[in-house]
């Protein structure tokens, strides 16, 4: 029985269990770290700053208007909480499926979910004109006597994040158990010990503790597998459920999961090309295990593309005039350079991943990553502005333009993922030891 | 290799888990406390003149729309001028100390600045002719005013107060005769109030919109 073929023959779990927790424990905190967190730290500080003026002054400082009421807010709301998806989907959904290069992956995306996940829950409370208030969404008996309107999708979606975050975290932590205890067994001193030590909670990778821990993961990942659908479903349904031509469709809860995966697993690559560049970790993350994700980009791409194409031709097959009027305004519109960038990005720059040698070029896959970013960024926000700005009345159209807060909260909220990713990149394992471990052969003794 | 944690390592834990539910516990009801309104039922509250309702309605036998006269035709029921206080008090006890406020203002022009005891916020439009003339006595919403020597509030006057006889107003209707009356009680409330339900058409259909008193 040979080793798995995602790991080098001379890999030993002695080897992955120092080459991981060095970075942690041994690595010393490098010039590059510290630079790119302050100054990450620095455009959080901006952010929260805004989020200071948003609350004490009111959300008229954002672009948004009557007919563009969701513009910035939900664009950055939907984009954060897709790029979540991708990372359950990678640990959960490959777990269901089996597939055992996820083991690399697993932990650095679901670290992405859980971060992406709370920055997104923040914009919905944000947009709020009254943000102070957002707890009345929460079913609880009270003085008024009232309870949240149960068919808000709206009312989904706060449901829909806490769950999901809470089970996302819970994912997170129980997989990171048996790492947290070789930390706390490698670490060098009494303070890490104790830090470890007590994240652990008594880990001992007794053989019950492993076949309870085995039953855990298998449960959260079946009850994660389906949150990810649904929980995107229901970002779709927030617009799906309007009436407006370009919102009130029944393409949109697979569309919007699609998406969900598409921009989940180009952060996913987006953050796996310079990991492995700066922590030496190409042993693990292997070209293969790139050249995977660039399909699974190029898969859910497809699926995006497809509906962009069914779009269109809905539009033109119903014969509805707004609907064929919202399309022709993204095409040839004021905002039809977004439409543009979108396809280009969406459409066109995916297509090169169907060649060999750009899947196995970290530089081009780093790029096409980041244009899939920017095109599901603008996608979305095409979606959300375009159906508003000009809808059923003509004496109700009107632009949008981003203010200068609109680009706090856009760039801010960045930068508020990169710290998160930084610090987790210092304090916690990048790499899931335990599940590399397993990729092992079983009986060592055997094999030799 | 030493041990991390020592043998009690375990029951710290616990004990911190503890305390931190009970501090979370606490820390919520604290906010709640502080966020709520003031919870003023039952208090009185100092005014320019200690008026006592037990005194006028309770000794003196005197109607509440002698005072409070737009009760049955208007959305407030209505402070009486102090020229009301006047019809009396320009004869009577002219010379106590208690009424000076009364006769400044009656000299000055100067309104008395009552306290309010029955506050609501101003997006609520309350109507007081509405539930006189639909049978709702005093005393359901106020209590027994005839014996309070110093005013105060007998209800939260919560919304979930107010929803709990819009949703089922049998329980405190009486007939439009008693409306003022302090010590009417009923017989049988139950078949009392679904009568007069039917017979002051009260619509309950509209009873719950959020329209009727948040406009």
């Amino acid at each position: 029985m040979s080793a798995s073929p995602w790991l080098a023959p001379d890999t030993t779990a002695e080897r992955i269990s120092r080459e991981v927790s060095d970075i942690v424990l041994a690595r010393p905190t490098s010039r590059t770290w510290l630079a790119s967190f302050a100054l990450a730290l620095l455009l959080t500080g901006v952010f929260m700053a805004g989020i200071g003026h948003l609350v004490t002054t009111g959300i008229g400082i954002w672009g948004n208007n009557i007919p563009v009421a969701w513009a910035f807010d939900i664009t950055n709301y939907v984009w954060w909480i897709a790029i979540g998806m991708a990372g359950t989907f990678i640990s959960a959904a490959l777990l269901l499926a089996r597939q055992v290069w996820r083991a690399s992956l697993n932990r650095y995306a679901e670290t992405m979910t859980v971060f992406a996940v709370s920055i997104s829950g923040l914009f919905p409370i944000l947009h709020l004109g009254r943000p102070w208030f957002f707890y009345w969404l929460a079913p609880y008996p009270d003085r008024m006597g009232v309870w949240p309107q149960w068919r808000s999708s709206l009312l989904w979606d706060f449901f829909a994040i806490i769950a999901y975050l809470l089970v996302s975290i819970l994912y997170w932590y129980v997989g990171l158990l048996p790492d947290l205890a070789t930390l706390r067994d490698r670490a060098n001193s009494r303070g890490r010990q104790v830090f470890y030590g007590l994240l652990a909670l008594g880990w001992r990778g007794d053989a019950h503790h492993w076949q309870r821990y085995e039953t855990l993961s298998l449960t959260l990942a079946g009850l994660a597998v389906p949150l990810v659908f649904s929980v995107h479903s229901m970002v779709a349904l927030d617009f799906s459920e309007g009436l407006l031509p370009g919102w009130h469709s029944t393409l949109f809860p697979p569309f919007f999961v699609a998406g969900a995966l598409f921009s989940g697993f180009a952060m996913a690559l987006a953050i796996a090309v310079p990991v492995r560049r700066w922590y030496g970790l190409h042993r693990y993350i292997t070209p293969r295990h790139l050249d995977y994700l660039a399909r699974m980009v190029l898969a859910a791409g497809l699926v995006i593309d497809y509906s962009y194409a069914a779009e269109i031709f809905d539009a033109f097959y119903s014969q509805d005039r707004y609907a064929i009027a919202s399309l022709m305004a993204k095409f040839a519109g004021p905002y039809a350079w977004v439409y543009w960038t979108t396809i280009a990005c969406n459409v066109a720059a995916i297509q090169l991943l169907w060649s060999r040698r750009v899947r196995y070029s970290p530089a081009a896959l780093m790029v096409i990553a980041l244009l899939v970013l920017v095109g599901m960024w603008c996608e979305r926000f095409l979606l959300i502005v375009n159906s508003l700005f000009r809808d059923f009345l003509p004496s109700s159209a009107g632009m949008f333009y981003p203010t200068v807060w609109d680009l706090v909260f856009l760039f801010g909220s960045m930068a508020f993922f990169l710290v998160l990713l930084l610090l987790f990149a210092r304090l916690l394992p990048m790499l899931s030891m335990a599940e590399l471990r397993k990729l092992l052969p079983r009986h060592a003794g055997e094999d030799a | 290799m030493a041990q991390v944690f020592s043998r009690y390592a375990g029951f710290y834990a616990r004990l911190a888990l503890i305390a931190l539910l009970v501090l979370t516990t606490s820390g919520v009801l604290a906010w709640r406390a502080l966020t709520a309104e003031r919870h003023t039922v039952n208090e009185t509250v100092e005014q320019p003149v200690p008026f006592s309702h037990k005194h006028h309605v309770g000794d003196v036998g005197l109607d509440c729309r002698y005072c409070h006269a737009s009760v049955e035709t208007s959305a407030q029921a209505g402070m009486p001028p102090v020229s009301t206080c006047m019809t009396c008090h320009s004869q009577l006890f002219t010379d106590q100390r208690m009424l000076a406020p009364v006769r400044q203002a009656w000299i000055s022009g100067q309104s008395l600045a009552w306290r309010r005891v029955n506050q609501l916020p101003d997006f609520v439009y309350f109507n007081h002719s509405i539930h006189v003339a639909k049978g709702v006595g005093c005393v359901s919403c106020h209590g027994r005013v005839d014996q309070m020597p110093l005013m105060r509030r007998t209800e939260t006057l919560s919304m979930k107060w107010c929803l709990d006889c819009h949703r089922d107003p049998e329980q405190q209707l009486r007939p439009r005769e008693h409306v003022f009356d302090m010590a009417w009680t009923p017989k049988d409330q139950r078949s009392l109030g679904i009568a007069l339900v039917q017979a002051y058409r009260i619509d309950r259909a509209k009873m719950m919109d959020c329209s009727l008193c948040h406009r």
